[in-house]
């Protein structure tokens, strides 16, 4: 078809050069970004989240309070250890109300919660990304046999009931570090999806004249693979990994509403909102904060993947 | 004989909104299609070619058409588009460049062809059916009976081409707009495609839009030439004399990119400089001169001016060039 | 399409026994007493060394795991003597703690399982479906943005607070619907709908949501397609373009992703059920990890593969029925 579809313009010989036009394709994506509002909200709520939780510390030690510190004041006995006062509790001194029958503080351990969830979400969406990348590219670059091989592997692995896989994994697995097991756990399920993305586009790009050419003139595989292919992938590979993160974030909560990711007295969102599920009627409040942080952060995640891939990718995988 | 000529286009036009601005494709062309005859329309992609046809189709959404195109007298452009429908594939068909794209994955070939008559004639399946076949038949596929119930994707590229023109043909249309009907296909099988649209054209007088890059298919089928850049007309003339004295510089660059028999061994091959104008942002004046030659040689603004008009430069020839006094 | 079929029954086959395979390691080899991990909880050291024996533990690993792929079709007794215990045919393991086979745990809880499945998914294909059509049709009108902005919304809710928001707003406040529990079709279909309606509505809005995006994508793209357009240029009026030629291949994926979740949710409805206290497969399965009833979380992982498997080989014949380029490869 020679339909001339309204998208960029040609680089023609004859067309002036637009005024703000960006130089590289990241200050276009940037360019993009900055007139979406909504990828703005989500990456305020995210910044919002991340900083709460690297300054857990600091801000635990301002409103003088501790996840795990039992305060019984704070619950009334004759109640059932239902909080003392309205809204589950909120005073000066629990800024977010307590616990039922533990009285433990609200605010501290949301922020000790998100401190859990977004590591164990960060560390797998990194290893993921490393191990999707690595096979991905290996197997759309090399080809045939081990191409077959990865691919085979893949499909295997994708066709696994994963939730069930995973929980079934944590609760045989000997008692070691709970948030290292997870991560990996997670992360064994969850790579195959970014690795079929990464060899589609490897296929295509390994077609692209210019690595024809190198070659061609005798480039090192691995030169051509960090120096002309990876660089070409990185736009793909940040769109898919922040639209994985939610996904990774509302699988940790799952397994810890379950009760087999992280174990008590760490505290995660997916366990306070399990502990909660009891009190939905008697102390909403309990219950709606976590699954509040947890919608929040899930849905700004979406937002700005959402926002990377039409700036970043605009025809998603299909290329 | 009715007194209309099959096909009038008058001041077509075609824009497109976009994000980024209004794109102007197509800028006003004029042509003429008589019954029998065939015009070629040839031109780089992006020259407006095709979305020309699609207008005439009525196949645009979301654009603004304007300007007339008449089918035997029949208004077609700002026409409500159930009225255009039984037009549509009735009197005016089109055969499109990928037919493995263009005919429907899912169904039989047969079945698509059957669809189409049943839409304008009505009937039974089973006598559309039998319509199909025939058809499939008069295109040259073997076998016709068996090959209607196969899908587009057991078909050799050769063959589904056959099958479109066939579903093209198969409510006995006026005019057949073929675009790019051969460029996927193998030169041997795009000969044989393209004697098939002659002797069809001959046993039933149809008109023919050929819309094509390629200055050989043109050589072969058409009866007039238009060529557009940048979504205007540059030159308008008999195919035979556009060979033998192209006016304008653009057809001459065309005409010059052809290899040829008489070259050297070795002898580069001549590209025209340069790519095709932004449709977004134009250049001002005459959209080749960036990459002219004869503009090279001249700075005194005629070229950068207002767009240059189509003028009569011989009979029944006319060119968009303002410089053409000083280069004829 | 026969040797299509035969291939595909083949390559089922080998993903199965791979299932069996790993399945198998996880459960027999990661932990270091793996007597002791299916016998439960709490359990005597007489009583984990009569598992040990009942599982044969002792033997060689190959000869456990044919036993154990053995047990599957053919069924099995587990130990020997008075301690012996029937796994009939298929054996999917035997809980030692509930003294029954996991086969008749599971089978128990199945209806549940496929009455939540299907009610959910018949909503949710409603909703989404419709939603996304809708959408590409009115591609940058109003309906567009609100429905999208609507799915990313609804998608990013934990089905946690869909649940609980649900028993609280429709149960506790308004009193219209009780608390759910299941009942059998058979027994009251009216009371089967009234009290499934909630898990079904909590399933089906954040798939719904995902359904939406996902149609709407591929009807778009479709409808770019070069063989929409000579369905248009044949003739045809807008809605046969649209219903025939477009929708059905726009709908093929999203077929496809149906049968994959309806595989997935036999039983992986772990959180729905739990939630809502449905006693279906997922529910068995969380209850058996807090009792720590290894032979029932092996016995519904095993299930939960064959279901996705099973689904898998459905899909790609579906699919080959409906597009018949898939049958070539």
């Amino acid at each position: 078809m020679t339909t001339p579809l309204p998208t960029a313009p040609a680089e023609g010989a004859g067309a002036p050069a637009a005024a703000e036009a960006p130089a590289s394709p990241w200050a276009l994506a940037l360019h993009r970004l900055r007139r979406r509002k909504a990828a703005l909200v989500g990456a305020g709520i995210i910044g919002f989240f991340v900083l709460a939780a690297l300054l857990a510390p600091v801000l635990t030690a301002i409103s003088g309070t501790r996840p795990d510190t039992v305060d019984k004041k704070a619950i009334d006995p004759y109640l059932g250890g239902l909080p003392r006062g309205s809204l589950g509790g909120i005073s000066s001194h629990h800024w977010l109300g307590v616990e039922p029958l533990l009285g433990r503080d609200i605010f501290a351990r949301l922020l000790y919660g998100a401190q859990i969830s977004l590591l164990v979400a960060f560390s797998a969406a990194l290893l993921i990304t490393l191990i999707g990348t690595v096979l991905g590219i290996t197997a759309g670059y090399f080809g045939g046999r081990i191409d077959a091989l990865i691919s085979r592997f893949m499909d295997v692995m994708m066709s696994f009931p994963s939730l069930i896989f995973m929980i079934a994994l944590l609760s045989v697995a000997r008692d070691v570090n709970r948030v290292v097991l997870l991560i990996g756990v997670m992360s064994l399920f969850s790579w195959p999806y970014i690795a079929r993305v990464v060899r589609g586009q490897t296929l295509s790009l390994r077609h692209r004249e210019y690595v024809e050419a190198a070659r061609a003139s005798g480039t090192g595989n691995a030169r051509i693979l960090f120096g002309e292919i990876l660089p070409n992938l990185t736009g793909t590979i940040v769109v898919y990994v922040t639209l994985a993160v939610p996904g990774l974030i509302g699988t940790e909560a799952a397994l810890s509403f379950l009760g087999v990711g992280i174990r008590p007295p760490t505290p995660s969102w997916g366990q306070m909102i399990s502990d909660a599920v009891l009190y939905y009627k008697v102390d909403p409040m309990f219950f709606i904060l976590p699954s509040a942080c947890l919608f929040l952060v899930v849905l700004a995640f979406t937002l700005v993947g959402d926002a990377l891939r039409d700036a970043l990718d605009p025809k998603g995988s299909r290329a | 004989m009715t007194p209309h000529p099959l096909l009038e286009v008058r001041d077509l036009a075609v824009e497109f909104p976009t994000a980024e601005g209004t794109v102007r494709a197509v800028k006003g062309i004029d042509f003429t299609v008589e019954r029998g005859r065939t015009l070629g329309i040839v031109g780089e992609s992006g020259s407006g070619k095709s979305v020309t046809s699609l207008a005439v189709m009525g196949l645009h959404r979301g654009a603004t058409v304007t300007g007339s195109a008449k089918l035997d007298g029949t208004e077609l452009i700002g026409t409500p588009d159930d009225r255009l429908r039984a037009l549509r594939g009735r009197k005016m068909a089109m055969v499109f460049q990928d037919a493995l794209t263009a005919l429907h994955p899912y169904f039989t070939v047969g079945d698509q062809i059957a669809e189409a008559y049943r839409q304008h004639f009505g009937g039974t399946r089973k006598a559309a059916l039998a319509r199909a076949v025939d058809v499939l038949g008069d295109v040259g596929i073997p076998e016709p009976a068996r090959r209607a119930r196969e899908h587009p994707h057991q078909f050799s590229g050769g063959m589904r081409q056959r099958a479109m023109i066939a579903l093209a043909l198969s409510c006995d249309p006026d005019l057949i707009i073929a675009d790019e009907p051969t460029t996927a296909l193998d030169v041997t099988v795009q000969a044989q495609v393209l004697e098939l649209l002659m002797r069809l054209q001959q046993e039933r007088g149809l008109g023919i839009v050929m819309i094509t890059h390629d200055l050989g298919v043109i050589a072969r089928v058409a009866d007039e030439v238009l060529v557009m850049y940048g979504g205007s007309a540059v030159e308008q003339a008999p195919a035979e004399k556009l060979f033998t004295a192209p006016r304008h510089p653009y057809t001459r660059g065309l005409l010059d990119s052809l290899p040829r028999l008489d070259d050297e061994d070795g002898a580069e091959l001549r590209a025209i400089p340069g790519s095709p104008p932004s449709l977004l942002a134009p250049p001002a004046g005459c959209a080749f001169h960036p990459r002219c030659p004869a503009y090279a040689a001249t700075s005194d603004g005629r070229c950068t001016g207002d767009r240059p008009p189509l003028r009569t430069v011989a009979d029944g020839h006319r060119s968009a060039c303002v410089l053409d006094e000083v280069t004829a | 399409m026969i040797g299509y079929l035969l291939r595909r029954l083949a390559a089922m086959a080998a993903t199965l026994l791979i299932v069996c395979a790993l399945t198998f390691a996880v459960f027999y080899l990661l932990p270091s007493d793996p007597a002791a991990q299916f016998c439960g909880k709490d359990c005597s050291t007489e009583r984990i060394e009569l598992v040990r024996q009942q599982l044969g533990l002792a033997d060689p690993l190959i000869v456990q795991f044919w036993h154990y792929v053995r047990g599957i079709f053919a069924g099995q007794t587990l130990g020997t003597g008075q301690y012996a215990v029937q796994c009939g045919f298929p054996c999917f393991g035997y809980s030692f703690q509930s003294a029954q086979p996991v086969w008749a745990l599971m089978m128990d809880r199945l209806p549940t399982s496929i009455s939540l499945a299907l009610g959910a998914a018949t909503l949710w294909l409603l909703l989404g479906v419709g939603a996304g059509v809708i959408s590409a049709l009115r591609r940058g009108t109003w309906i567009d943005r609100t429905l999208m902005i609507g799915t990313i919304g609804i998608a990013a809710l934990p089905v946690y607070f869909t649940a609980m928001i649900l028993l609280y707003l429709v149960v506790t406040v308004a009193g219209i619907l009780p608390y759910p529990r299941y009942i059998a079709f058979g027994e009251n279909p009216v009371g089967w709908i009234t009290n499934l309606i909630l898990p079904w509505i909590t399933l089906a809005l954040l798939n719904a949501a995902i359904y939406a995006r996902m149609t709407r994508n591929s009807v778009i793209e479709t409808m770019a397609e070069p063989y929409v357009r000579t369905a248009r240029a044949k003739g045809l009026p807008e809605r046969r373009v649209v219903g025939k030629h477009g929708l059905r291949p726009a709908l093929t994926p999203v077929a496809t992703m149906l049968g994959m979740d309806l595989g997935g949710l036999l039983a992986g409805a772990l959180i729905t059920e739990s939630l809502f206290s449905l006693p279906g497969i997922g529910k068995l399965f969380a209850d058996s990890l807090n009792k720590s009833d290894q032979p029932v979380i092996m016995g519904v992982t095993l299930l939960a593969s064959f279901f996705i498997v099973t689904s898998n080989l459905v899909v790609d014949l579906v699919y080959a029925w409906i597009d018949p380029r898939a049958r070539l490869s």
